[in-house]
């Protein structure tokens, strides 16, 4: 018996599954092209370059052409600022996050010690409750605790404590630790331990031993640890939601903002440049994890 | 003191775990108590947290209010049982249109070859890394009266029913059916609860085949042969041998989308509309809008109990499922 066999019902609800999960990624790079303001239906694309020309909602002349509101994504400041928020909270929440959470791993897979199983037990709390949860408690710490703190020290005007880059970050790094430490722990438990104790009877300490054999071997995992983290936080958006404050907003709070108020063609460019740029670092990274290998 | 840092592995491990414990304890642990704290609390006027122990939040909660239009002591209003209760049916039958087309997609890429199966597998996962929120927005362009949906349906549609109704109705009509329409009229599925539904099913489809596919993977082929020996055929060989042995990834892609389903605001308060109310939106809107933390911390908690006691009499019955965790 052939155990690639698959029957016609699996293969033609594979192909509509697979028209379902990209029908919306296509339409919304198509619509980036619309000459239509008002973005409802498609209405052709910009055929004249020069400067623009518009006749009601129609653009039909552009110094850009058919990539009109690409340029005038470019032009856009909030956007600009946006991306520069969401990549360093995303940054640098995947460094801390992977850092904390592979010294985690190694201590709940190597170690025996007080509270073990309460720790075990925190990392599984915010895969089991709803983000919004979360984000919600988040959200009560941080407005009471500078309630409290702006009222104790007398803090007025700019020098209050406000939410900001800052607890976004906190909370990124929060919600990512749990991921990396159960991915790497998943990449220890199949681990050798004879390598080490070669390496300690030749002499090296346990730093050299950390540093020459136990990181290269658990590497990979931490790097699809890090990949992970770097993902959530890339795409969070309810925690960002109730944890970003003025001057803090990323991209996906950004699109949320633009969702409720007037749609133009210009959040297609948004979503077709993320989406490129996102797909593009993912095989950078697949390719450079199989060279590695 | 470092010396016996190095003899001491019970210290080692502690302070190994403890920047991890700072953040889980810190931003996890006592924000959820603090949200139990203010849900027993009062507000006042300017939507400030006033610490008090009343159980007012739950009472409203279960429909109990004290404030009636017809003047008596307390009446009963059911507007948030009915969210709870809507906001728990939208979750399972998401779950449910979930596992139905998750389950045949991930048998396809278990049983292709396996070269194949990365590639397949990496088309499952780029829908995820564009952006939630833009995932959304791709549906009302798609959902809308004069939306890619309805261009298209209506494009067949339209030279086909005068056709189709012309030879059928007469027939129809004498048999007292309901006739078939001489025009095309639009669907009109953008904010409504279908439009939820299937917002839903679509953010949270890759987050079932994953898991599914993982334990469809692990079977042995030689099971199948075993199988088909004993004489049992394709459809008796799946009831008994395939789905069984792929339960485990189902239970975990259900644990997956099930609990996100229950609290996500975003698709009902975009493709939903504003009748449209789950218990995500009840209490985004307390913090946001109305202004009452004390009220939305005790949501909240309903809400995270609510998911809790699901998550725990599901897998008491079905296991907890091993490929909950991305590896």
């Amino acid at each position: 018996m052939n155990p690639y066999r698959r029957s016609w019902f699996v293969r033609i609800a594979t192909v509509l599954v697979f028209i379902f999960l990209y029908a919306p990624i296509l339409v919304l790079m198509l619509y980036s092209l619309n000459a239509s303001r008002a973005n409802v239906l498609f209405a052709g694309v910009i055929t004249r370059f020069g400067p623009v020309q518009t006749e009601g909602a129609l653009i039909v002349q552009s110094p850009c052409g058919p990539f009109h509101w690409f340029c005038e994504l470019a032009k856009n400041r909030e956007v600009g600022n946006a991306a520069k928020n969401t990549l360093i909270i995303a940054v640098t929440a995947t460094v801390i996050s992977t850092v904390i959470g592979t010294m985690a791993a190694l201590a709940l897979q190597r170690y025996e010690f007080r509270f073990k199983p309460f720790a075990q037990l925190s990392l599984y709390i915010p895969i089991i409750i709803p983000e919004i949860v979360m984000g919600i408690g988040i959200l009560v710490l941080f407005s009471q605790l500078f309630t409290f703190l702006n009222g104790a020290f007398h803090l007025r005007g700019d020098s209050q404590l406000s939410l900001g880059l800052f607890t976004v970050i906190l909370s990124h790094i929060a919600f990512c630790i749990p991921f990396v430490t159960l991915v790497v722990m998943a990449r220890l438990q199949g681990f050798d331990k004879s390598y080490e104790e070669a390496a300690m009877d030749l002499g090296a300490n346990e730093l050299t031993t950390f540093r020459r054999i136990t990181l290269p071997i658990i590497m990979p995992g931490v790097l699809s640890g890090a990949l992970l983290a770097f993902t959530l936080s890339l795409d969070d958006f309810v925690i960002t939601f109730f944890t970003n404050g003025p001057g803090s907003t990323t991209l996906p709070i950004y699109v949320y903002g633009l969702l409720r108020r007037i749609i133009t063609p210009q959040v297609n460019a948004l979503s077709t440049v993320w989406i490129l740029v996102v797909l593009t670092a993912v095989f950078m990274i697949q390719r450079l994890q199989n060279r590695n290998v | 003191m470092l010396k016996r840092l190095r003899e001491n592995k019970s210290a080692q491990g502690a302070l190994l775990v403890s920047p991890t414990m700072m953040f889980m304890v810190g931003l996890l642990i006592i924000p959820l108590v603090l949200t139990l704290v203010i849900s027993f609390g009062r507000r006042d006027p300017d939507g400030q947290v006033i610490y008090d122990f009343t159980l007012d939040n739950y009472r409203r909660l279960t429909g109990f209010t004290t404030d009636c239009a017809s003047g008596a002591a307390f009446c009963f209003n059911d507007l948030y049982l009915q969210i709870l209760w809507r906001s728990l049916s939208l979750a399972f039958r998401s779950t449910l249109v979930v596992i139905l087309l998750a389950y045949p997609l991930a048998y396809y890429i278990a049983r292709a070859q396996p070269r194949r199966r990365n590639t397949l597998l990496f088309l499952v996962l780029i829908p995820l890394w564009t952006n939630f929120v833009i995932r959304i927005y791709a549906w009302i362009m798609i959902l809308r009266t004069q939306g890619v949906l309805n261009g298209l349906v209506g494009a067949i549609l339209t030279p086909v029913l005068p056709l189709l109704s012309g030879a059928l109705n007469p027939l129809l009509a004498s048999m007292h059916l309901p006739l078939v329409a001489t025009t095309f009229t639009p669907l009109e599925i953008l904010y409504t609860p279908t439009a939820v539904l299937i917002g839903m099913v679509y953010e949270f489809l890759p987050f079932m085949i994953l898991p599914i596919f993982t334990s469809l993977e692990k079977i042995d082929s030689s099971l199948y042969e075993a199988a088909a020996d004993l004489g049992a055929n394709a459809f008796r060989t799946f009831l008994r041998v395939t789905l069984p042995l792929s339960m485990p990834g189902v239970v975990a892609g259900t644990i997956l989308v099930f609990i996100p389903v229950m609290g996500t605001f975003v698709v009902s308060d975009i493709l939903g509309g504003k009748q449209y109310i789950l218990i995500g939106n009840l209490i985004q809107r307390q913090f946001l809008d109305a202004r009452d933390p004390t009220f939305g911390s005790a949501a909240s908690l309903i809400l995270m109990v609510l998911t809790l006691v699901v998550t725990f009499f599901y897998t008491r019955r079905f296991g907890f499922g091993e490929e909950i965790v991305p590896a």
